[in-house]
C-alpha cells in the first residue's frame, strides 16, 4: 500500500508539470498583449515606449524558453508570480480566498449526496416505479439546467421575494449566506450522483456473488448492507471524487453570481483584465485540486477494494 | 435499431429549437437588436410582446428566437472541431501505438485535468470576447473525453478479424483507419458528440453570462441573462425565458444523447423489471 500511494502520486508530478506549460503557453502565444491592453485608452495606441518599458518590468521581452524556465523554478518555490493588477504576491491572493471555495464546495458535495444517495438507490430497487420516473427526469434536469440561471431563479424567489436568505455575498462566512450558492454548485453533481449510484447499484443487484447470497439464505438486509452497499460504494466514490474535484472549476460561474470571494470569482475578474500571472495562478490551483483529490480517490478505493490494487 | 421516448422527445426538442433558429428571421415579429424603444421598456409579457420587453424595449421572443441561432452555431462548430480533434488523436494512438499513443495518452491525461470552462477561459482571456474566440475556445478543450473512447474502441477493433484481412490485403494504415475502424465506432462517437453540444450551449451562455463570450447588442440566451440579472426584482419575465430556451436546448441534446446510445448498446440499456 505505501509503496502503491508513492507510485500513485509520483505519477501525477509529469501531469502538473505539462498542464503548467500548456497554460503557460497559452498565454505566451500573443506577446505584448496585456502591456497593449493596459495602456491602451481605447482611443489611441500605446506609446510603444511606454509599451517596452511595461514588457521589460514585467519580463515578458525575455525568450520564452527563459520565461518558461524561471515559470517553473519559481514555481517549485511555491512563487506563482506577481499580479500585474495589483502587485502583489499571486500566492497571497489565492490562499486568501481558497477557504472561501472549499467551503463551497464541500457543502455543495453535502447537498448532492444527502440528496442523491437516498433516491439513487430507492431507485434502482424499484426501477419503473414513481420514485425511479422521478428521480431520472430530475437528474436529466438538473444536467441540463444552466447554473447560473437556476442560482439567478433561486435568488429571485428566496432572496428578493420571500425575504429568507442573503441573495449574495461571504456574510463572514454565516452559514444563511452558504445555502443557496451550494445548492446551486450542487444540482449538478446530485443528479450526476443519482444516476450513477442507480446505476451502480442495479448492476451490483444483477450479479452472481447478490445471487449467491440469497440463495445461502442471507436475510435481505444483510445482502444490502454487506453486499451492495459495498461494492456500490466503489463506483459512487469514484463519481464523487470526480465531482468533487471538478467542482471549484465549475464553481467560477455561481461564485461570480452570489459575488462569493473564492479563487473562481478571483479568475473570472482576472481574466476580463487580462492579468495573466493570477489567471495561470489560479488554474494551476485547480488543477492541483483537481488532481490531488483524483490521487486520494484513487488510494481510497484501492483501500476499499483490493481487486484494484492488484490490477 | 428501436429508439426508445428519451429519443424521441429529445429529436423533438432539438428540431424545435434548430427551427425556431433558422426560422428566426421570418416568424420573429421584430428586429432582434433595432427595434429598441424606450417608450416601450420592461414591458410584462402581453398580446403584442408575448415575452415581454427589455430595459431598451426590445422584444424578448424575437431576441430568443434569433439566441437560437448563435447557440446552436457555438454548439454545433465547437463540438465539431472538438470530435475531429478527439478522433484523429484517438484513432491514430490507438491504431499505431509507441511514442505517439504516449504522447496522445499523456496529453489526454492533462486535458483531463483542466476543466473545459477554466481553459476556454483562459483562452478567451488571450484572444478576448466574441463569436470566432468563443468556438477556438470550447472547440480546443473539451475532445479529452471522445479521444478516449475513440482509443479504446481502436484498440479493440484492431484485433478483430476483418481489420486484419484488410491488412493482409495490403491496405494502407489511413484507409484502414477510415474504411473499417471509423465506421464501427461512430456509434458511441455520436453519442459523446451530441452530448459534448449539449455541454458547449452550455458553457457558451455562462461564459457570454459573465461577459466572456458574445458580446451585447447580439441575442445571445447568455448575454440576455446578464441584462436580466440586474432588472430581476423589476421584471422577472426578461430571465425566465431565455433561461427555459438553454435549458429546453441542453435537455434535447442530452436527451437525444442518452436516447441514441441506449439504442447503439444494449447493454446500457435502462434495466426494466
Amino acid at each position: 500500500m505505501f509503496i502503491f500511494t508513492i507510485r500513485r502520486v509520483l505519477q501525477t508530478i509529469p501531469t502538473v508539470i505539462v498542464a503548467a506549460l500548456i497554460i503557460f503557453v497559452i498565454f505566451s502565444v500573443v506577446p505584448g498583449t496585456f502591456a497593449t491592453s493596459l495602456l491602451a485608452d481605447g482611443k489611441r495606441a500605446a506609446d510603444p515606449q511606454l509599451i517596452a518599458r511595461l514588457n521589460e518590468e514585467l519580463g515578458l521581452n525575455k525568450p520564452l524558453v527563459e520565461r518558461f524556465a524561471t515559470y517553473i523554478t519559481n514555481l517549485a518555490h511555491f512563487n506563482l508570480g506577481t499580479s500585474f493588477r495589483t502587485r502583489q504576491p499571486v500566492i497571497n491572493l489565492i490562499t486568501d480566498r481558497i477557504w472561501a471555495s472549499f467551503i463551497l464546495a464541500s457543502a455543495a458535495m453535502m447537498f448532492a449526496l444527502i440528496v442523491a444517495l437516498p433516491l439513487g438507490f430507492i431507485a434502482a430497487l424499484r426501477p419503473g416505479s414513481i420514485v425511479d420516473t422521478a428521480t431520472m427526469i430530475g437528474a436529466v434536469s438538473g444536467l441540463s439546467v444552466p447554473e447560473f440561471w437556476l442560482g439567478l431563479v433561486l435568488m429571485y424567489i428566496f432572496a428578493l421575494q420571500l425575504n429568507w436568505l442573503p441573495s449574495f455575498g461571504y456574510g463572514d462566512g454565516s452559514f444563511q449566506n452558504l445555502i443557496l450558492p451550494a445548492i446551486t454548485l450542487g444540482v449538478a453533481p446530485m443528479a450526476l450522483l443519482a444516476r450513477t449510484t442507480r446505476a451502480g447499484v442495479l448492476d451490483v443487484l444483477h450479479s452472481d456473488f447478490i445471487r449467491t447470497a440469497h440463495a445461502k439464505g442471507m436475510s435481505d438486509v444483510k445482502v444490502m448492507r454487506w453486499h451492495v452497499a459495498r461494492n456500490a460504494l466503489v463506483l459512487i466514490i469514484t463519481t464523487v471524487g470526480l465531482q468533487f474535484g471538478s467542482l471549484v472549476g465549475q464553481a467560477v460561474i455561481i461564485e461570480k453570481l452570489f459575488a462569493w470571494p473564492g479563487i473562481g470569482s478571483l479568475l473570472v475578474d482576472s481574466v476580463a483584465i487580462r492579468d495573466i500571472p493570477v489567471v495561470q495562478g489560479t488554474i494551476l490551483v485547480i488543477v492541483l485540486w483537481f488532481l490531488a483529490i483524483n490521487t486520494a480517490v484513487d488510494l481510497i478505493y484501492a483501500a476499499i477494494d483490493p481487486r484494484i490494487k492488484q490490477g | 435499431m428501436r429508439f426508445g421516448f428519451n429519443f424521441w422527445l429529445g429529436a423533438t426538442l432539438t428540431a424545435l429549437v434548430i427551427f425556431a433558429g433558422i426560422l428566426a428571421p421570418w416568424i420573429a415579429p421584430f428586429d432582434p437588436v433595432f427595434n429598441a424603444d424606450l417608450m416601450n421598456s420592461e414591458l410584462p409579457p402581453d398580446a403584442t410582446f408575448w415575452f415581454g420587453t427589455d430595459a431598451q424595449g426590445r422584444d424578448v421572443l424575437t431576441r430568443t428566437l434569433y439566441g437560437a441561432q448563435i447557440s446552436l452555431t457555438v454548439g454545433i462548430v465547437s463540438q465539431l472541431i472538438n470530435s475531429l480533434i478527439g478522433v484523429t488523436l484517438g484513432m491514430t494512438g490507438g491504431y499505431w501505438g509507441g511514442w505517439w499513443d504516449d504522447l496522445v495518452s499523456g496529453l489526454t491525461n492533462v486535458m483531463l485535468a483542466i476543466p473545459s470552462l477554466i481553459f476556454a477561459l483562459a483562452v478567451l482571456a488571450v484572444l478576448g470576447p466574441g463569436l470566432p474566440s468563443l468556438l477556438i475556445a470550447l472547440g480546443l478543450t473539451n475532445w479529452s473525453w471522445t479521444c478516449r473512447v475513440a482509443r479504446s474502441s481502436t484498440l479493440s477493433l484492431k484485433s478483430q478479424g476483418y481489420v486484419q484481412a484488410a491488412k493482409i490485403l495490403g491496405y494502407g494504415d489511413m484507409r484502414i483507419m477510415f474504411t473499417q475502424i471509423l465506421p464501427n465506432m461512430m456509434g458511441p462517437i455520436l453519442v459523446m458528440a451530441t452530448l459534448g453540444m449539449g455541454s458547449a450551449v452550455l458553457s457558451e451562455a455562462a461564459l457570454s453570462f459573465i461577459g466572456l463570450g458574445i458580446q451585447p447588442p447580439s441575442p445571445s440566451w447568455g448575454s440576455m441573462l446578464t441584462d436580466a440579472r440586474q432588472l430581476i426584482q423589476l421584471a422577472p419575465w426578461i430571465a425566465v425565458f431565455p433561461g427555459l430556451a438553454i435549458f429546453l436546448t441542453v435537455l434535447g441534446f442530452n436527451l437525444l444523447g442518452d436516447g441514441l446510445r441506449d439504442s447503439l448498446d444494449p447493454h446500457m440499456r435502462t434495466r426494466k423489471p
